[in-house]
């Protein structure tokens, strides 16, 4: 009794759907063009259509046509059917409503042409183009994050040139000499040797441009020379210490939104993603080629990708089947040598980060002593920092990938352990450095005359151990494809042993040089408060880093073996930004809040702390705006702001789980929908008494019951009756 | 701007620009690219709506999908007579929907006619081993392929009927994250 009537015997003593699911209108809305087998079929099925078929089609109809013409997967002649339909439609309407209609319809016009342009007008459109039919669209969203930075850095540098650096530069009176007074506030005897010589030597130009030091030290770059009192304009009088520490929280601020704006759309894709049922298989074969993909290179990486991910796939059931296998004393063998192998890896960063306070400390000890000893060393002592960290960041993430493979995790896991490693090592490594220096100037209130240059102007040191950081990332980054990826590329192609070919090109790894970029940005992030031409610096490091990248992706590289994902990647790239962003937040916080500007330079000299600025500001405002104000930063604004936040977030939350629910209830219904298809096509089919045919068993019996049918199936029994014919001759099949 | 264009009436370019997601000048673009298959048969008349196929080996021989795996079926599944023959309208429209500016349900419509090789309105075990075959160019075992296949069908599969109905299929493509990504072409 049980068979599965879906299917019978057609005409030509085929298998046919049953002609029933053809009427359904789920099928309809997916009907294949045929053009003269739909004309057949319409004539044929007039006869057909039923009245509850007919309110059927009228019910589409009206549900299509709320959705633009465009959106609907209609042949081009039916959907110019359509818009003749509706412009006929649209005649009879009242003329405001036609009115208003051809008005929305101009305005998306209108949209559509200057999003056109716009997009048309983006940077590097050819070469992003270019890149994504040779490599597909995880090499391409690194390339698009780098242009995000190119854009975000030249926003912020226009950010500080507006209020910061314009000003002072149209200055209508300008007192050069009284800017940068180093000798203010100095209780020592000798002072530091700044003084310019009347013949410069050469190197010591170079040397200057490279350590920011020297004749950089006066110019806009540095903070020293932005000056503490007020720029008289003929209209107002602009306070440029309130516009520095504005301008600084403003750009930080910037970078915030535009980060989560743009992460938010990923965001919503990545909570619609189940957690629990993890498509992997599906979303391999489904949407795992690019289709973007023109070169034929390309096509055969793409499916050495896809081959070796569905392996890799296939080696995760069985090692996850492996795991669940394990025994009690494996698992307390695993994890012993776990806590092992995570106590060296914290010892391996430990070693590191005194490294590199060492280094900091050396560093700034031997600029202390004034003795020029030879060009090449005392630009190692100037860079000893920075040589340092790049060292520690270039051997950490090879020791972690040797080490993940002792702990026994599983390959997913592994690649985002090895990630988070990388990423907590390359960031704290800035803040290792930013602590050596702190606690260098902690030492200046027992000691001014140690370190003098420090202590005079430690804003400006700051901001040149940043701009050295950034000068030297840039020269390594270029060294790196020039030295080494171009020999290891000539190598692998004109040596004919097989160790070369084995050692092969090299790996365009995307997650490390993502890292690279970030660290790069959370320093220019820094730097900009001390250095405020530093985002300027950086635009033009990311726009060369862009053409020696791809470069070396065309030249010198082979995309991963393991590739990384286009969707996944977009989170995760701006994930890693937004933790930089937090750490770069954290030592500017310290320093406006709590450290004593210098006094004898730049724009806080006068005030205890940076941040005083905005309250002095504040206090000579009119009496309402400081009420205002004081109102703002009052305990009770803070705790009544906080308490509505947490209501607004309690509310959201218990709404997405509202909605989880509905899903998962849908999700049920839809799978009884189907059984309830069936059982409804199997009683029909019985009814007809077709011959039928047995099909592959079904999983499921269909015994359920489905009470809410009972009573509307018997009252559309006739209408059953009248539905049951022969076959159409060829709705669907040729 | 420019001399005016022969190639279309107004009306007909603004009935392009409604029932697609390109503009004027996309259009034409496309036009040209048409041409360019068979100069000898595509007119550069289109005023009076000649009547022109252009064959499936002309046009999956083009560079955007030259290293498609699914150049045949994406084809055949555009053209009305189901063999791959495609006319300038059915041309634009399978771009129009490959482009960036096509929403997701509109893609999936489609992603699951081309991957229907059997065309029977479900993808059954076969139309997945055909397709991952087509992707893999037959580097994995008989054994791995009806692995793959399996999982594949007992992640999507909601109804339990071993097969996936669009119901299920569009289902799975709203939780797959690459679809919208990977599923264009640039033309």
């Amino acid at each position: 009794m049980e068979d599965d009537s879906v299917f019978f015997i057609g005409d030509r003593g085929r298998i046919t759907n049953n002609p029933l699911l053809d009427q359904l209108p789920s099928y309809q809305s997916l009907l294949y063009r045929r053009k003269s087998s739909s004309i057949k079929s319409k004539g044929s099925s007039k006869g057909r259509m039923s009245i509850s078929g007919r309110l059927n089609t009228e019910r589409r109809k009206s549900q299509m046509e709320q959705r633009a013409i465009k959106e609907l997967p209609l042949p081009m002649a039916e959907k110019r059917i359509h818009k003749d339909q509706r412009t006929e439609e649209r005649k009879y309407l009242i003329s405001c409503r036609q009115w208003k209609a051809g008005a929305r319809r101009y305005m998306k016009r209108l949209t559509d042409d200057a999003h056109t342009f716009l997009s048309s007008m983006k940077l590097w459109r050819s070469d992003i183009h270019q890149i994504e039919g040779m490599f597909g669209t995880g090499i391409l969203s690194y390339f698009s994050f780098l242009r995000f930075l190119v854009a975000l850095n030249l926003i912020i540098f226009l950010v500080m040139f507006c209020f910061v650096m314009l000003p002072m530069i149209i200055d209508p009176n300008p007192r050069r000499n009284v800017t940068y007074n180093e000798h203010q506030g100095n209780v020592c005897g000798t002072y530091p040797s700044i003084t310019r010589k009347i013949l410069i030597n050469y190197h010591e130009h170079i040397l200057d441009l490279l350590s920011g030091e020297g004749i950089l030290e006066r110019t806009y770059l540095l903070y020293g020379f932005y000056k503490s009192d007020e720029i008289r304009f003929p209209m107002f009088t602009y306070k440029l210490p309130l516009a520095y520490l504005l301008a600084t929280l403003g750009y930080l601020l910037l970078s915030l939104l535009w980060i989560v704006k743009r992460s938010a759309e990923g965001f919503k894709r990545h909570l619609i993603k189940d957690e629990d049922r993890f498509q992997s298989f599906c979303n391999k074969i489904f949407a795992g080629w690019d289709f973007c993909i023109t070169s034929e290179s390309a096509a055969k990486q793409k499916r050495n990708s896809l081959l070796y991910e569905l392996k890799t796939d296939l080696e995760d059931e069985r090692i996850k089947q492996k795991m669940a296998d394990r025994t009690r004393k494996d698992k307390c063998r695993i994890y012993f040598l776990r806590v092992i192998l995570n106590m060296f890896v914290i010892g391996v960063l430990a070693v590191c980060f005194f490294c590199i306070y060492a280094a900091t400390t050396f560093s700034q000890k031997a600029e202390n002593r004034n003795k020029k000893v030879n060009f090449i060393v005392d630009l190692i002592h100037e860079y000893l920092p920075s040589i340092v960290i790049t060292l520690a960041n270039f051997i950490t993430p090879l020791l972690f990938s040797v080490i993940i493979n002792f702990e026994d995790y599983s390959p997913a896991f592994e690649i985002r352990f090895t990630l988070m490693r990388c990423v907590f090592m390359r960031l704290t490594s800035i803040a290792v450095l930013l602590f050596s220096l702190w606690s260098q100037l902690k030492q200046c209130g027992t000691d001014p005359c140690g370190n003098q240059k420090l202590c005079s102007c430690w804003e400006t040191r700051v901001g040149q151990e940043m701009y050295k950081l950034t000068i030297f990332d840039f020269i390594i980054i270029l060294s790196v494809t020039l030295f080494v990826e171009f020999p290891r590329k000539m190598l692998v192609h004109f040596c004919k042993c097989p160790l070369a070919k084995m050692w092969g090109l090299q790996e365009f790894s995307i997650p490390q040089n993502v890292l690279e970029i970030v660290y790069g940005q959370t320093i220019c992030w820094i730097g900009t408060f001390y250095c405020p031409m530093l985002p300027a610096i950086c635009t033009i490091k990311y726009f060369c880093i862009f053409y020696i990248k791809k470069l070396s992706l065309i030249k010198n590289c082979r995309p991963a073996t393991r590739p990384f994902r286009a969707s996944s990647s977009h989170f995760f790239f701006l994930g890693v930004l937004l933790i930089g962003l937090i750490l770069a937040c954290l030592p500017i916080s310290i320093s406006l809040a709590q450290l004593k500007p210098s006094q004898a330079c730049g724009p806080f000299s006068n005030y205890n702390t940076s941040w005083e600025a905005l309250p002095a500001a504040v206090e000579a405002l009119p009496q309402n705006a400081k009420n205002f104000i004081n109102l703002l930063g009052s305990e009770t604004f803070a705790v009544s702001f906080f308490v509505v936040t947490c209501l607004a977030m309690f509310y959201v939350i218990a709404l997405a789980g509202a909605h989880k629910k509905v899903i998962n209830q849908l999700r049920e219904k839809l799978v009884m929908e189907g059984q309830d298809k069936r059982f409804l096509i199997q009683k029909l089919c019985q009814a007809q008494n077709v011959p039928v045919v047995k099909s592959t068993p079904r999983l499921h019996s269909p015994s359920r019951r489905s009470p809410s049918y009972h009573t509307s199936f018997s009252s559309n029994y006739n209408d059953a009756v009248v539905l049951a014919h022969s076959p159409p001759r060829s709705s669907t099949h040729v | 701007m420019g001399n005016k264009q022969t190639i279309f009436t107004d009306e007909q370019l603004d009935a392009y620009q409604d029932c697609t997601f390109f503009t004027r000048k996309e259009i034409l673009r496309l036009h040209s690219r048409y041409h360019e298959l068979a100069p000898h048969l595509v007119p550069m008349d289109y005023t009076n709506e000649p009547d022109c196929k252009l064959p499936l080996a002309l046009i999956v021989d083009m560079p955007e999908l030259k290293e498609n795996p699914f150049r045949n079926r994406i084809v055949e599944s555009f053209s009305e007579d189901g063999m791959g023959n495609l006319s300038f309208n059915e041309f634009v429209d399978m771009f129009s929907v490959l482009s960036e500016m096509a929403p997701r349900e509109l893609k999936a419509i489609y992603a699951f006619k081309i991957y229907d090789y059997n065309v029977d309105n479900y993808l059954c075990k076969e139309d997945l081993e055909k397709t991952l075959n087509k992707l893999t160019k037959e580097e994995l075992t008989p054994e791995e392929v009806e692995l793959v296949c399996e999982k594949a069908i007992e992640e999507a599969d909601l109804d339990g009927d071993n097969k996936l109905s669009y119901a299920d299929f569009e289902n799975m493509i709203t939780r797959a994250p690459d679809f919208l990504s990977t599923f264009h072409i640039r033309i």
